[in-house]
């Protein structure tokens, strides 16, 4: 099961924090900073993978990937593959990157709801519902349409509403 | 319009948060942000509320409190508006958890929206459901989402399946309802449906092992088919990560085949056709292939046992080792840690690619590679093995040498075939890494020297060539120093010169200035100079020619400020000023540390001294002759429970030690240390080196005066089973203060002349064929021990043979017996048999001795036996 999925950039600020385990704020807060604290102190070309146990307790491990200005961290137990969540980092980086057109870390901070989206299509509780980026997009974009459509729908009579009083 | 709520749009919160330069200016944003909030929600404002929250969430991840957000969750959920509905739902899971009663009142709205006819409203209701669903929501809503497995829209089927898992896990008793619909699910062809099938499928069989018979017995083949379909299916670009179809469908099917095979023999063979193709024909040129590559081992290593299969997939492992990439590298060595438990040969196999490893570049690769290693090394291959550690160690980087240091000692402790190669890899670790040994290793490296007795030259003389490189490594140090000390005089006369060794011309001068400069160095800790200062005291008897010398040394000392210096220098130039007389003994070398104790403490095997190649190089005089005296079996005796027995001749050891201890065979020359002397040494050093059993050391010392008396029985391998030996109890006299010694000098010497008051001899037992006498003696200082000789004289006519004296004393006395002086008795008193006994009276003062004998003997060839009590001790033994 996957813990938590965290992207935070490398000032350590933090730009998406999802828990699948109930977790206290100032719990979450404090694994935050433990994340980053052991990303900042690592080396270039060495292995994605970090022994988590001092972070998250028995049974965690840690896989991060370092995009541009981006870290992209997965907690997970010992019931993932190592190997193929470094590949679904991969898989999320794309779709983030397919959804916003090379995708930046603004369009993260901005689009944080969006972000949470896309992420509830892929991970569902813990466990991986769609591995592919197209039908993670598919998924996407209809919720966002539905979004316009209904933002249509609720704006357009309140400025015909507005207009008639007048 | 509220004046509150009209505030910022969330873009513009976002950047104002941005714009912030310190923590402060950010908290003031957020606080006001948070007030206007707050203002609108007791407001009940409508219009911003679905905005107010999306800050919230933003403000959330800040790592603020949002607590007051949570209800304007659940109303944004019940209202009608999808944009709404969502961001209620996205705030529901990020703001709220199981725990809190709000959940109660969610639940009424998540099951309208669960057969909603707006599937992606229905999507979000499973996705809040799966995230934060408690055990009494799993149980309400269990029945929707069961329905919902069966949906017509692929998307909803593998949320709810996922749902699924959530509601299990919470309520396990559920698992059987979902046992049918999930099986059905395996034999869906969309992958996002298929895979969330498999995972709900492997999470019941981790919850019910009914659900574990269930899919043994029917999903097996169904399994084993789809994972043929994908393993072999074309290109397809919609699942395609680097040119393999679905590697996570892949990792999910194996994982759920591992969970179906793991002890079950029919079901693991089912399946070890397909793991063969999967492990031998996916491509492992990029991370998606190793991915399954590294499950499918996973797999084969827990299913059960097919030798073949076990080998290739310990192979796949092996070739990770040699990839390029970090990450297949660090899983690969994980994966060997667990498959050596499993087929060790195997593994060894790699051993040179597991080496290569150590040298990674990635730390975290090194530091489990190197754990690898070292649960590889057996007998067979520690030399080689030992000689790359060393080398790399040579390299490493400085972080990384404590651990390799630790890994090397231990190792080359537990399986070092020899001593010398022992005492070489030590050097080297010394010399490299020193400052990273423990204490405790070098102090195992002496006592292991000091039971070598034929390689001290050499490895004094190594040590001294080493020091003479290097003095960095401060432990290093401490083992020359030690050695230059105890065996000086080898290193100058070149004393013991192995074959190997090249020859080296040292003067005693050069002696004592290496020690001089141990003492002088100032990156040395005071441990390091307080043993130079002793070594250097310690050659003032090995090199008189230097005494000038390492008296103006010790006297510079003097004036040190540390005070242990201090001190130390004003005893040692004491007793080199007055008290000549006793230096030589007190400088005397230690005696042969006990090793047992060291190797018990450890719990390692430490090698075994090569018995036979102790030289006699340190002899005390030949002192009592320890007569071949027959076995005895006291059994009988000692089944008395009144009676505390010991056999005289059941151990060997302990009759040998009590020999050196007797008086009669009290030390008449100068090669003899006395024990108090010794003891001085050792408060004097007392820089934590294991405490010395003295008792054994003088058993080792009297074992070349065994073998002159050709005693029969002398199982001198046994050596080692002096560790069974309980520490005796016979510390000698003067264990007082330093300066009780100091001023004690002078009279301990004469204290060795003389035994203790004397008793007068008795007759112990007296018949018609038999007399004994006993002689008594005591030790100054321990009142306690008795020392008797027994004499047995012959009053028949007959020679007695196989005499045997056997004694028994009640358990508050102590008794040790020696072997007798013969076994013959020869007739009407022409000659005597002797025996010393040693008792020790725990009561002394209170109680007098006692004993009960029993003397066998063939006179004419008929067994005789004679019983006796002895109540006539004197009083105050």
């Amino acid at each position: 099961m996957i813990k938590a999925v965290m992207v935070m950039n490398t000032q350590g600020k933090t730009r998406l924090a999802k828990f699948y385990e109930y977790l206290p704020v100032e719990k979450q807060q404090e694994l935050l900073r433990g994340v980053f604290a052991v990303l900042c102190s690592r080396a270039e070309n060495v292995s994605n993978f970090i022994d988590a146990e001092s972070i998250f307790g028995p049974d965690s491990r840690l896989v991060y990937k370092h995009f541009a200005t981006l870290y992209f961290v997965f907690v997970f137990d010992s019931s993932e593959n190592e190997l193929a969540v470094l590949d679904l980092i991969q898989v999320f980086v794309e779709t983030l990157d397919r959804c916003f057109k090379n995708v930046c870390e603004l369009d993260v901070v901005f689009n944080y709801s969006k972000v949470h989206t896309i992420l509830d299509e892929m991970i569902f509780g813990g466990q991986v519902v769609e591995t592919s980026s197209s039908e993670i997009m598919k998924a996407v974009e209809e919720i966002s349409k539905l979004e316009a459509a209904s933002n249509a729908i609720t704006l357009i009579p309140k400025s015909a509403s507005g207009w008639r009083s007048r | 319009m509220n004046p509150f709520s009209s505030g910022t749009r969330l873009r513009d919160m976002i950047r104002a948060i941005r714009a912030c330069k310190t923590a402060a200016e950010e908290r003031a944003v957020v606080r006001k942000e948070c007030a206007a909030i707050r203002a609108a929600i007791n407001e009940n404002d409508q219009d911003y509320r679905h905005r107010n929250l999306a800050k919230l969430m933003f403000i959330h991840m800040l790592g603020y409190p949002t607590h007051f957000g949570q209800m304007e969750c659940l109303k944004l959920i019940a209202s009608a508006g999808f944009p709404e509905k969502r961001i209620g739902y996205l705030g529901l899971m990020l703001l709220l958890d199981e725990r809190q009663e709000v959940l109660m009142l969610v639940t009424n709205s998540l099951k309208q929206d669960l057969n909603h006819s707006n599937q992606y409203i229905v999507g979000l209701a499973l996705c809040a459901l799966g995230n934060i669903s408690s055990a009494e929501m799993a149980r309400d809503l269990a029945p929707d989402v069961e329905r919902l497995l069966q949906f017509r829209d692929p998307n909803i089927r593998k949320k709810a399946a996922l749902c699924s898992i959530r509601i299990i896990k919470k309520v396990p008793d559920l698992a059987e309802n979902f046992m049918y619909p999930a099986s059905s699910l395996l034999k869906e062809k969309h992958h996002g449906v298929l895979i969330t099938g498999v995972q709900l499928c492997t999470d019941l069989c981790k919850v019910s092992s009914e659900a574990l018979e269930y899919f043994r017995e029917n999903c097996i083949e169904g399994l084993v088919r789809t994972l043929r379909e994908i393993a072999n299916s074309p290109y397809s670009p919609e699942y395609d990560v680097a040119g393999i179809t679905d590697p996570f469908l892949h990792v999910r099917l194996l994982k759920l085949l591992r969970l179906l095979g793991e002890g079950d023999v029919d079901a693991s063979d089912c399946m070890t056709d397909i793991l063969a193709q999967v492990a031998s024909r996916t491509e492992s040129n990029k991370n998606a292939g190793n991915a399954i590559l590294y499950e499918c081992v996973e797999t084969i290593m827990s299913i059960e046992d097919n030798g073949g299969l076990r080998v290739l997939a310990i192979n796949i492992l092996g070739r990770f080792l040699s990839n390029r990439d970090n990450n297949i590298r660090y899983v690969g060595l994980n994966m060997l840690m667990k498959a050596i438990v499993v087929d060790a040969k195997a593994v060894q196999r790699h051993r040179a690619t597991i080496l290569e490893c150590v040298k990674d570049s990635d730390a975290s690769i090194q530091k489990r590679a190197l754990e690898l290693v070292y649960l590889l090394v057996n007998e067979s291959n520690v030399k080689p093995l030992t000689k790359e550690l060393i080398e790399f160690l040579e390299v490493s980087d400085q972080e990384f040498k404590g651990d390799i240091t630790a890994k090397i000692c231990s190792l080359v402790e537990k399986f070092s075939p020899e001593k010398m190669w022992y005492i070489d890899q030590m050097l080297k670790v010394l010399t490299e890494a020193g400052n990273f040994v423990k204490d405790e290793v070098w102090h195992a490296l002496i006592v292991v020297i000091s039971n070598a007795s034929e390689l001290h030259g050499y490895t004094v003389r190594a040590l001294y060539r080493a020091f003479q490189a290097s003095t960095e490594q401060e432990s290093l140090v401490r083992v020359a120093v030690w050695c230059i000390g105890e065996y000086g005089d080898m290193l100058v006369n070149n004393v013991g010169m192995l074959d190997i060794e090249e020859p080296i011309t040292v003067t005693e001068f050069d002696a004592v200035d290496a020690v001089e400069v141990a003492i002088k160095h100032h990156r040395l800790d005071l441990t390091t100079k307080a043993m130079a200062l002793i070594s250097l005291f310690k050659l003032s008897s090995r090199f008189p020619a230097c005494l000038e010398r390492i008296k103006d040394i010790i006297v510079q000392n003097k004036r040190s400020l540390v005070l242990e210096l201090q001190q130390r220098s004003i005893e040692f130039n004491c007793i080199l000023q007055k008290h000549q007389n006793i230096r030589s003994a007190l400088v005397e070398r230690m005696p042969v540390l006990d090793e047992s104790t060291l190797s018990g403490r450890k719990g390692g095997s430490l090698p075994t001294v090569p018995t036979s190649g102790i030289t006699p190089c340190n002899l005390p005089n030949g002192v009592a002759e320890p007569a071949a005296a027959p076995i005895g079996d006291l059994l009988d005796l000692s089944s008395d429970d009144v009676h505390a027995s010991i056999s005289s001749g059941g151990d060997f050891l302990q009759d040998l030690l009590s020999i050196d201890l007797s008086p009669a065979s009290a030390p008449s020359g100068t090669s003899q240390p006395p024990k108090a002397g010794t003891n001085v040494l050792l408060d004097l050093l007392s820089i934590g080196l294991p405490a010395l059993a003295e008792s054994s050391s003088s058993a080792l010392d009297i074992l070349p005066s065994i073998q002159d008396n050709e005693a029969p029985l002398a199982n001198l391998n046994g050596l080692a089973s002096i560790s069974s030996l309980p520490a005796n109890a016979t510390s000698p006299a003067s264990s007082g203060g330093m300066m009780d010694l100091l001023d004690a000098f002078g009279p301990i010497p004469q204290n060795h002349e003389e035994n203790g008051p004397a008793y007068p001899s008795i007759v112990a037992y007296e018949s018609s064929s038999l007399r004994i006498t006993f002689d008594f003696s005591k030790q100054p200082g321990s009142p306690q021990t008795t020392f008797i000789q027994a004499t047995f004289t012959n009053l028949s006519p007959n020679v007695y043979n196989e005499f045997l004296f056997q004694a028994a004393v009640p358990k508050f006395l102590q008794l040790h017996l020696d072997p007798a002086s013969s076994n013959i008795l020869p007739a009407s008193g022409n000659g005597s048999i002797t025996q010393s006994l040693k008792v020790t009276n725990t009561q002394h003062g209170k109680k007098s001795l006692v004993m009960r004998i029993r003397i066998a003997y063939k006179t004419n060839d008929k067994d005789e036996l004679e019983e006796g009590q002895i109540n006539n001790f004197p009083h105050d033994l």
